[in-house]
Formats: C-alpha cells, structure tokens, sequence
C-alpha cells in the first residue's frame, strides 16, 4: 500500500469525524463523540471488511466474485432462519441457538461460494455473469423461503414470524476496570467509559478485525497463499510445478464463500435479530470496491473498508444531532443525503485518481488445459 | 456474424440457425419449469394446478393478454438496454436506476411543465417532449458511467450499481420533498398526476394495454437495424468483439464505450418514460426495484438478440402476470416467480449444465459477454 492511498483515506476519516464534532460539540464532548463514533465505524465496517476478504480469497486465485452481495443475503437469511428453528421448534437455548445461527450462515455462504466455483471453474461461465446468477437467485430463493415458511400453507410457524432468539453479545474488554480507580473527576470516568466503548465489540466484528490479520498472514507468508496467488496470476506455470489449479481455486471461492456468510451472519446474528428481504443494501457490491481501493490486499481492503464504515457512522450519527443542525442545513439530516457518501466515494476510488489499482494477472478468466 | 458453410437454400439455413439459437434457452426453461415443479410438490402444493395458474393468467383472456402486454412494455426497453450493452462489451446492471431516473424526469415534465408556462400544452407537442425528456436523463445518467469507463477504467459493474443506489436515495429525497404529490391525504412518496396531454392513450376502450407495447415492439426493430445495418451499429459490435481491434481499425473506442452506454441508458429510461406515460401516471418510490435484475435476465434469456429479447420480455411478463393467478389458485407465494425465472438465468448462463443434461454438442464459438477488471 502506498502512501497517497493512506493518505487519502486519512483524509476522508478525519473529514468525516470533523464533520460529526462541528455539529455536535455543542451537546457533547469532542473526545466522547470520536470515539462513540469509532465504535460505530468498527461494527458497520464488520460486514464490509468480511465481504472485501471474501472477494480478496477469491480474486487472488482467480474468480472473480461479484456475487458476494447474493452470499450475504443467503447467509444472512439462512442463519436467522436455522437460529429460529433451534430455538423455536428444536426447544434449544438462547445461547445455542445464535450461535448454530452463525455456523449455518457460514455453511450458507460457502454453499454459495460451491455454485459461484460449480459455475466458473468447472463450467467455465462467464463469472461476472456466474456473480451475477447468485445474487439474483438469493433475492428470488430468500423472498420466496420467508414468505413460504412462515405464511405459507401448512406453516408450522402459523402465519407469522416468531421472534429470533436474539443477537450476539457485546464481549467486554476490562479498560474501565483497569483506569477508573485512577480517575479523579467525573469527566475521567466518562472519557474512559467511552474509550472503553470502542474495544467493547460483538464476536462477528472482533473476528472479522483476526481475520483481516490471518488473511494476511495466509496470502502472503505460507505456502497455500503463495500457490493462491500463484494460481491467480499465472495458472499455466503453476500447473507445470504441479499445482492443481482447480482445486486451489475451488477452495479459495469457496472459503471466501464462507467469509461472506459470516459477514451475511452480521446482520441477522450479530446486528438485528431480524430479517427483512434485500436487507444487504448493495455492502456486497461496496465491498467489492473496498478490495479494489485495496489493491487486493486483506490490510488494504480492510482501512478501505474503515473509511465506508465511517460514512456509515456519520449517517447514524448525524440523526442523533438532529435537534443541534441549522435549520439552513436541515436537507442534510436527511439519511438519504448523508448516504450518498459511501456510493460516491466507491466511484472516486474506482476511478483510480488515488492511484491505480493492479488485478490479479488471470482474474476473471476461467483455466483451461 | 456466424459462417454458413453447408449448402441449401438460405431461407433453410436461416431458419435452422435460429432454431439452434432458441433450442439452450428453451431447454433451459423446460429444466428450471420441471426444477420448479419439484420445489412446488416439496413444499405442498401441486405443481399442475399451479402452472395451469400462470398460463390461465397470463394468456386466458383478452384483459389477461392485455395485462401480460402491459407488464412486457418495460421488460422490453429494459431488457434491450442490457441486450445493447451487452453487443457492446459492457454489463449494465444499472437499468434500473436509469429507469427510475427516467420515470422520474418524466413525470416532471408531464406534471409540472403546463403549470411552469402557465398554458396547456397541445398532446401532440407535451406527449414527444415527455418521452423526449426522459429519455434522454437516462441517457445522461448511463453517459457518466460509459465516460469514466472510457476515460477512468472505473469498472462499469460497480459504478452502475453506485448510480443504483445514488438514483434511488435522490429520487426518495425529491418525492418525500419538492416532487411530493401535496393533494390532502397523500402519504407516500410519489409525484402528481401527470397533465392528460402527457399520456399515451389505451388501444382498446376498457383494458389497459397502451400504444407504448407497439413502440417497444418498434423499438426493439430499430435496435436490430441500427446493431446490424449502420456503421454506429457496426462500431459498437467491434468494440464489444475486440477494442484493440477496434482501435486498430481506426474507431474511436472510448467515444464509442460512452455512446454504448448513453444508449443503454437511453432505452432503460424509456421504459420508465413510458410507464409513466401510459401507465401508471406518476412516478411512485419504489416501483422501480427488481426491473435491472429482470432486464438483465430478459437480456441473457434473449441471447441479447432483439427478438429474442421481445419473446423472453412476454415469457417474463406472462409470469409476473399469471403469478397472482396461481396465487389464487395454489396459495404458493408470488415470490416463486422470482426463483423460477432465477432458475431458467441459471440454466440460460451455464448453457453447459443444459448441454450436458440432453446431451447436446457445444457448437460455434464462446461469446464473450463481459471482461474482468482490467479496463
């Protein structure tokens, strides 16, 4: 990663973050706003930073994986729905049944990512359209599965959705134990409390942080990412060194079919105990970007993934200063505004203007004996 | 494009190259009606009595057909924006914010435009100049992806997909604000009715098929011609074919990738023009989803062919509109339409799970459709 690249997304952070602080230092401290406001980054940028080493596994061995949108919401509706199921009609604990909710989500994601590698490697698809394909058939296949199990005839949940058992919970990481017996004012605590804040996440996103680390360490310091990257760049010449091409592609799609899934487990699992049909909302696709601006690099993608998780959090937040905008500027309160950020900024990335981008070499093109 | 080598007459050979063409489609969707069939039986329905549903109602009665016209008005424009796209080597998957972009500026001009001049306008002037008007802001829309593909390498998969959702956020912020229809008791977000000079009129008194259907059919000619018998037409097949070729043969390639686009843009904003125009009335939030997904369906179904685009545009309506038929009839979900037509792209895209089942030998070469990143 380069320096301009950094540069630039330490620029769009700090914008953002200022923005939140100018309106709303009249409510709340400046150091209290940050970090509530980097603790939001962090779990919204969960789903993007899964879904961009999801697409990271796959174009590194040579798929190009444009269906990670319709894996998340496969998972994400799969999990919610196994998590259901084990809690309502198999009679099991909260506790078991979120986190059986989560392996399913996984499960649905890398059985997503097997039709992805069915339909690219072995049938030699055009991938974008094989993407493509999936992301259409998990709207039709999760639109169709939500109404028929639960309003359809003879449902045994009897015409209506039952409650999920709920959502993981936040782990606690002992700052405040540690520092508040120093504190001497009222103010101390608060600070710390809110500091405390940042490093207190859910499972979904601590993992997803791990991930980015692991990924890292995979692709570029053990011999499978060297054949990963070996198969994505040149497949002819990593087949004569006896490299089996399709496998090592098989196994990446599908590993980043399951990085999906647990990204699509954020939002059932981890986020909101619900599902609604096309919840994912296009992160699939903003991931996709994260990877790009990433120059195909799990850290890079992941501080890619940061800054749209910020401009999600100014979103979030900008509501909750409602009250404090000029009505001059009330337009902008509206989320429809604010949320044009994360889209815009994808098409400036993409652009290239914050330096250019290199592929894999044999990304996107199917191998051929 | 392809060479006929065999003898015979060429009516012959015409007809036997497009029966070969519609043989993968149509198997295709004999596999997905027949995978249909077992998820209906899976989940407790009957699989006969449900699709007795969907052709009863969408060809069993002169106001099913019409509704069928009705509902393939906008699969047709919107499915020929993709199927342009795709002779161009680029995949719009934007459609339908170029759509909703459309609808939208048209309803504008149909509503508020009489109201700016202070005058009513003649149909025959207000009428052109909505479908004029929104046509071409789906043009513009489409333009600014093709420029910063030609110019950028920005790819167009996901800055269409960006434009999306850009449309879709600025289209609910003018019609819950300035574009929101303020007649008493109005909650949701849509625009007034649209001046009666601005409507396309019905065919027949009391159904509601419009002349729009006839303008897409004509529509879907002009794109043939153009594709196959103009130089723009030619130029745009190349640059799909083989930009570097292309260039070499001395066409303006980046000119030509904004053009594609501005076109592609055009036709999906005419399907959202001309539901306004003929249908609906007024633009609605939210009537636009699913349309970029199905047009590109329709598209592939199609083989990005006009015609085939036309028949796999009816084949697509034909469902949506027998859908509430065969909800009636078997209580199965409207959504199975939706997995349905998931499962005949499926089967359409890997043509070699087709060829495979009913053992049919790979003929001609692989087209090309879509490139990877490297722009």
């Amino acid at each position: 990663m380069d320096w301009k690249r950094f540069g630039f997304i330490f620029l769009i952070i700090v914008i953002l973050f200022g923005a939140v602080v100018l309106v709303g230092h009249t409510k709340s401290s400046p150091i209290i706003i940050i970090t509530s406001m980097m603790a939001t980054t962090i779990a919204v940028a969960t789903p993007l930073t899964l879904g961009a080493l999801s697409g990271v596994f796959c174009e590194r061995s040579g798929v190009v994986n444009i269906g990670i949108e319709g894996m998340m919401l496969s998972a994400a509706f799969f999990g919610w729905l196994a998590a259901i199921y084990m809690f309502h009609i198999f009679g099991f604990g909260i506790g078991i049944s979120i986190t059986v909710g989560a392996l399913f989500a996984v499960l649905a994601g890398a059985l997503m990512g097997l039709l992805l590698a069915v339909l690219s490697i072995t049938y030699k698809v055009d991938q974008i359209i094989g993407g493509t394909v999936i992301n259409i058939l998990a709207i039709g296949l999760t639109g169709f599965l939500n109404r028929q199990m639960f309003f359809g005839k003879g449902s045994i949940f009897g015409g209506q959705i039952p409650n999920s058992p709920g959502v993981l919970p936040t782990i606690h990481i002992p700052i405040e134990e540690i520092f508040i017996p120093l504190c001497k004012s009222a103010n101390c605590i608060e600070i710390v409390d809110s500091i405390n804040k940042v490093f207190d996440q859910k499972p979904i996103a601590i993992s997803a942080i791990l991930l980015v680390f692991i990924a890292h360490y995979v692709l570029f310091y053990t011999r499978w990412g060297l054949r990963t990257r070996a198969v994505g760049e040149h497949p002819k010449a990593a087949d004569t060194v006896g490299i089996n091409v399709i496998k090592m592609r098989y196994a990446n799609v599908i590993i980043g079919g399951a990085l999906a899934g647990l990204a699509g487990a954020y939002f059932t699992i981890e986020s909101v105990p619900s599902f609604e049909p096309l919840l994912t909302n296009g992160r699939g696709f903003i991931s996709l970007a994260a990877m790009i601006f990433g120059n195909w690099t799990p850290i890079g993608a992941w501080t890619a993934a940061l800054v749209f998780g910020a401009s999600q959090a100014l979103n979030i937040k900008m509501q909750l200063f409602r009250d404090v905008i000029p009505p001059q500027w009330a337009f902008l309160q509206q989320s429809y505004v604010v949320g044009l950020i994360p889209y815009i900024l994808t098409m400036i990335i993409l652009t290239g203007i914050i330096g250019r981008t290199t592929p894999p070499a044999a990304d996107g093109v199917p191998y051929e004996k | 494009m392809q060479s006929e080598t065999k003898p015979g007459s060429p009516i012959k050979s015409l007809l036997r190259s497009a029966l070969d063409a519609m043989l993968i489609p149509f198997l295709a969707i004999l596999t997905a009606v027949i995978l249909g069939g077992i998820i209906i039986a899976v989940v407790r329905g009957n699989p006969f009595l449900a699709y007795y549903g969907l052709l009863d109602g969408s060809f069993g009665s002169a106001k099913a057909l019409s509704e069928t016209a009705v509902w393939a008005t906008p699969f047709i424009f919107a499915g020929l924006a993709v199927a342009l796209a795709f002779k161009g080597g680029l995949f719009n998957i934007g459609a339908e914010g170029q759509l909703a972009i459309g609808a939208t500026v048209a309803a504008l001009v149909g509503y508020a435009l009489p109201d700016w001049l202070g005058v009513d306008i003649p149909a025959i002037i207000h009428l052109p100049l909505t479908i004029i008007v929104g046509m071409a802001a789906g043009a513009l829309w489409a333009a600014i992806v093709g420029f910063l593909k030609a110019y950028t390498g920005g790819h167009e998969v996901i800055n269409t997909i960006m434009m999306n959702y850009i449309a879709l956020n600025t289209i609910s912020f003018l019609l819950n604000g300035v574009m929101k229809d303020n007649a008493p008791n109005n909650v949701s977000a849509r625009t007034p009715l649209i001046a009666e000079s601005a409507r396309i009129p019905t065919i027949f008194e009391g159904l509601r098929i419009h002349w729009g259907f006839i303008f897409a059919l004509l529509v879907a000619f002009l794109v043939w011609w153009m594709l196959n018998k103009t130089t723009l037409g030619f130029e745009i097949r190349t640059v799909g074919a083989n930009p570097d070729a292309a260039k070499y043969a001395g066409i303006n390639v980046k000119r030509t990738i904004i053009l594609t686009m501005a076109l592609s843009g055009m036709l999906a904003g005419l399907a959202g023009t001309i539901e306004v125009a003929g249908l609906n009335y007024r633009h609605e939030l939210g009537f636009s989803i699913g349309y970029g997904f199905d047009a590109i369906a329709i598209a592939l179904l199609g083989k990005s062919h006009p015609l085939g685009v036309v028949l796999a545009a009816i084949l697509f309506a034909a469902m949506r509109n027998g859908g509430t038929r065969m909800q009636f009839l078997t209580q199965m979900p409207v959504d199975l339409i939706s997995m349905l037509q998931a499962l005949i792209l499926l089967f359409v895209a890997a043509d070699a799970i087709v060829r495979y089942l009913y053992r049919i030998r790979a003929q001609g070469e692989r087209v090309v459709l879509t490139r990877g990143w490297g722009g």
